[in-house]
């Protein structure tokens, strides 16, 4: 019999019962919750006299709609200025106060965006299934977890029986093997990965990367990759647990402490994939191959190195491909041949969950310090992930290196990266972006997303046009 | 939840590929904290010239004439024709919400993102995934006949065109069941409530760390 992958593990540990037709049962170990996919949950809960089944299961916090101006912020909930905004927010906090749920509410220290926040709080830990009423929950793979996002449907399932009724994904490897450029992130990685696969590609997929890239990153690029899973299509992403993962955990608020810490690594050693395991795909990059991504379209598939020419909508394969790039090109207002160092944002956005850690900050700020944000740019704005990011990025001074540089520096938050709250782009503007989505309309009606790196968004800030940061050092001096 | 057995309606195109929830249901509306009211705002940024905005009235809004909703042949259509990958992007179920509130009981593409898929199943809606070739017969079809209409009948799993022909498709026999009886997924699950304990139990022997840190 072939070896396991680290996902069957993961699988093959948390199933309560399997049906005649392939669905399984499966126990869930962590359960996220943000303001807007909750609130149905909690009223279906109500309206059907259910409670939760574990209450210490469950850990919220409010994110998508909190303000990320400091003045603003400071009243707290009463102070949001949009009543629909305050409504939804106040909600949760009147959810978890009746249901007993533990809340980050919106000035806590440790409030944030609920994927920087679970990992941060060890409350997402090795060898766990994860969920959240949110696409990006895939993020929490990276330490090893099963992670992925259900509706909200599947959000009042989980509060009620603490089970998802679900079917095994199948097995995708994602492996990059050598070592990347100076310049060259996780974030770009991804990108690269999601255009070779399309984002479609590992649709039904379960995808675990690999290789001795993966091997070499942090645990903050890690989560940047598994984060992005979604926009390739698969709704899990992971990585197997190593060193770095248990340095990463070690010492966290809810992560195990003495003797429970040893048995907990014991366990945690086996989360990989058996030598001789079997995947249904496999997909190999070079990390010397990728250079640093940006996306020029409405799809994080259309995505291409810094260094090249935006294509020609004939040149694509397929008729639905040369549809779709000749809508986007319309949609953001570019000519194909142009060089992607000749777009010129007009906004900043350096945050999301897929960018808002202590590591991505520190990118970003190595890349302005001593610098000005040009005067084409309207706004940069610098929002941390959570409270605990910012206190740390402060305590290293990086606040100043930005608000020094003409930044923008922000509460901890969602903020721009779905326009949910005040920071918006204006119809028709270019925004350099850390986030993960692009789609029309994404951060505002009629804005255009462009997808890039921290290092990338932060020199594009600095130059007034996207740059290739591998030459960053050489072209400032 | 809604029962879905057989249902004939009007079909209506979404003529693109890797259509998204953002643009099923874009953001502002996802401040509601209730289930209904998303059928105005289904697809709003191509619907409406203007930008919407949640709790507005939308019957004084300027409509995009080119969109295909707001043709009067596509008007009352409850099965939605799309292309690859539809439903692709967030997990908000303000997606299925919103094309339930509009009237949409069946969704017909080549293919579609996982958590939309699942998500539509949790609120009485049909997704059906069939060939390109066939989809894209049936909307040469549609585009061809005005009314053109397709009846669904899911306890037999075949789709009735009006030129006669059955189209087979497939689908989940667990998902099929509680479709058709509009079972509640959370009342079926406690039925196994007893081995949710004991799976439990075993697993608090095996991983403690994972029990009692939150409260
Ligand atoms: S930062 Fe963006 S992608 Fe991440 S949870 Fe918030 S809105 Fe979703």
């Amino acid at each position: 019999m072939a070896g396991q992958t680290l996902y069957d593990k993961l699988w093959q540990q948390h199933v309560v019962e399997t049906r005649d037709d392939g669905t399984a049962l499966l126990y869930i170990d962590r359960h996220l919750i943000h303001e807007v996919t909750s609130p149905q949950a909690f009223e279906g809960l109500r309206l059907a006299g259910r409670k939760p089944w574990r209450l210490d299961a469950n850990l919220a916090v409010p994110d998508h709609n909190v303000p990320t101006d400091s003045a603003e912020r400071a009243g707290g909930v009463e102070a949001i200025a949009d009543p629909v905004s305050q409504l939804q927010v106040r909600t949760l906090d009147d959810n978890c106060a009746d249901f007993n749920i533990v809340e980050f509410a919106i000035n806590d220290r440790r409030q944030g965006i609920v994927h920087v926040v679970g990992p941060e709080q060890g409350a997402t830990l090795p060898g766990m299934t994860v969920v959240c009423g949110d696409s990006h929950t895939s993020t929490h793979g990276a330490l090893g977890a099963l992670a992925h996002g259900i509706g909200t449907s599947e959000v009042e399932h989980v509060l009620a029986t603490q089970c998802l009724i679900t079917r095994k994904m199948k097995n995708m490897l994602v492996r990059i093997d050598g070592q990347l450029q100076r310049g060259v992130t996780a974030k770009d990685v991804v990108l690269a990965v999601i255009g070779r696969i399309g984002t479609a590609g590992g649709t039904g997929y379960a995808i675990e990367f690999a290789g001795e890239v993966v091997r070499d990153m942090s645990m903050e690029g890690r989560m940047t990759m598994c984060n992005m899973s979604i926009e390739a299509g698969a709704r899990a992403g992971m990585v197997a647990v190593d060193d770095t993962t248990l340095d990463y955990v070690r010492g966290r608020a809810y992560a195990p402490a003495d003797d429970q810490w040893e048995q907990a690594v014991a366990a945690w050693r086996e989360l990989h994939s058996d030598a001789d395991a079997r995947f249904d795909r496999v997909v190999e990059l070079r990390g010397e191959d990728i250079a640093p991504q940006v996306t020029w379209g409405t799809s994080p598939e259309m995505v291409l190195p810094v260094d090249a020419l935006l294509p020609q909508p004939d040149s694509l394969a397929s008729a639905s491909a040369c549809e779709s790039a000749r809508r986007a090109f319309e949609y953001m207002g570019l000519e194909p041949g142009t060089a992607i160092t000749d777009i010129r944002p007009d906004r900043v956005f350096i945050g999301s969950c897929t960018n808002s850690r202590i590591e991505d900050l520190r990118e970003a700020a190595a890349v302005v310090r001593g610098k000005r944000v040009a005067a084409s740019i309207k706004q940069a704005l610098v929002v941390p992930g959570s409270g605990e990011v910012k206190a740390q990025a402060e305590a290293e001074g990086l606040d100043r290196v930005f608000i020094d540089a003409g930044m923008e520096w922000r509460e901890p938050g969602c903020s721009m990266c779905l326009a949910m709250n005040a920071d918006k782009l204006g119809a028709g503007e270019h925004c350099a972006s850390t986030s993960n989505r692009n789609f029309e309309g994404r951060q505002g009606f009629g804005g255009r997303t462009h997808l890039v790196s921290p290092a990338m968004a932060a020199a594009a800030a600095v130059a007034g046009h996207f740059v290739d940061v591998r030459n960053w050092q050489e072209e400032t001096q | 939840m809604k029962s879905f057995t057989v249902h004939k309606g009007v079909a209506a195109p979404m003529d693109r590929a890797n259509v998204d929830t953002d643009l099923i249901i874009p953001k502002q509306f996802l401040k509601s904290i209730k289930r209904s009211g998303f059928g105005p705002n289904l697809f709003d940024e191509l619907r409406y010239l203007d930008e919407g905005q949640p709790g507005q009235d939308c019957s004084g809004r300027p409509l995009n004439p080119d969109f295909a909703l707001n043709q009067p042949r596509y008007a009352g259509a409850s099965v939605l024709l799309a292309r690859e990958n539809f439903g692709c992007g967030s997990s908000r179920e303000h997606a299925p919400w919103a094309l339930d509130d509009y009237g949409f009981r069946c969704v017909i593409a080549p293919s579609f993102a996982d958590i939309f898929f699942n998500n539509c199943f949790k609120n009485g809606i049909l997704p059906i995934a069939l060939d390109a070739d066939t989809v894209e017969r049936l909307f040469q079809a549609m585009y061809a006949q005005e009314g053109f209409a397709l009846e669904i009948d899911l306890p037999a799993q075949v789709i009735r065109t009006p030129a006669g022909e059955d189209i087979a498709f497939e689908v989940e026999s667990f998902r099929k069941h509680c479709l058709v009886n509009g079972l509640d997924d959370i009342g079926l699950t406690l039925e196994s409530a007893g081995a949710i304990r004991d799976f439990e139990a075993a697993h608090r022997q095996r991983a403690p760390w994972l029990f009692d840190r939150i409260r």
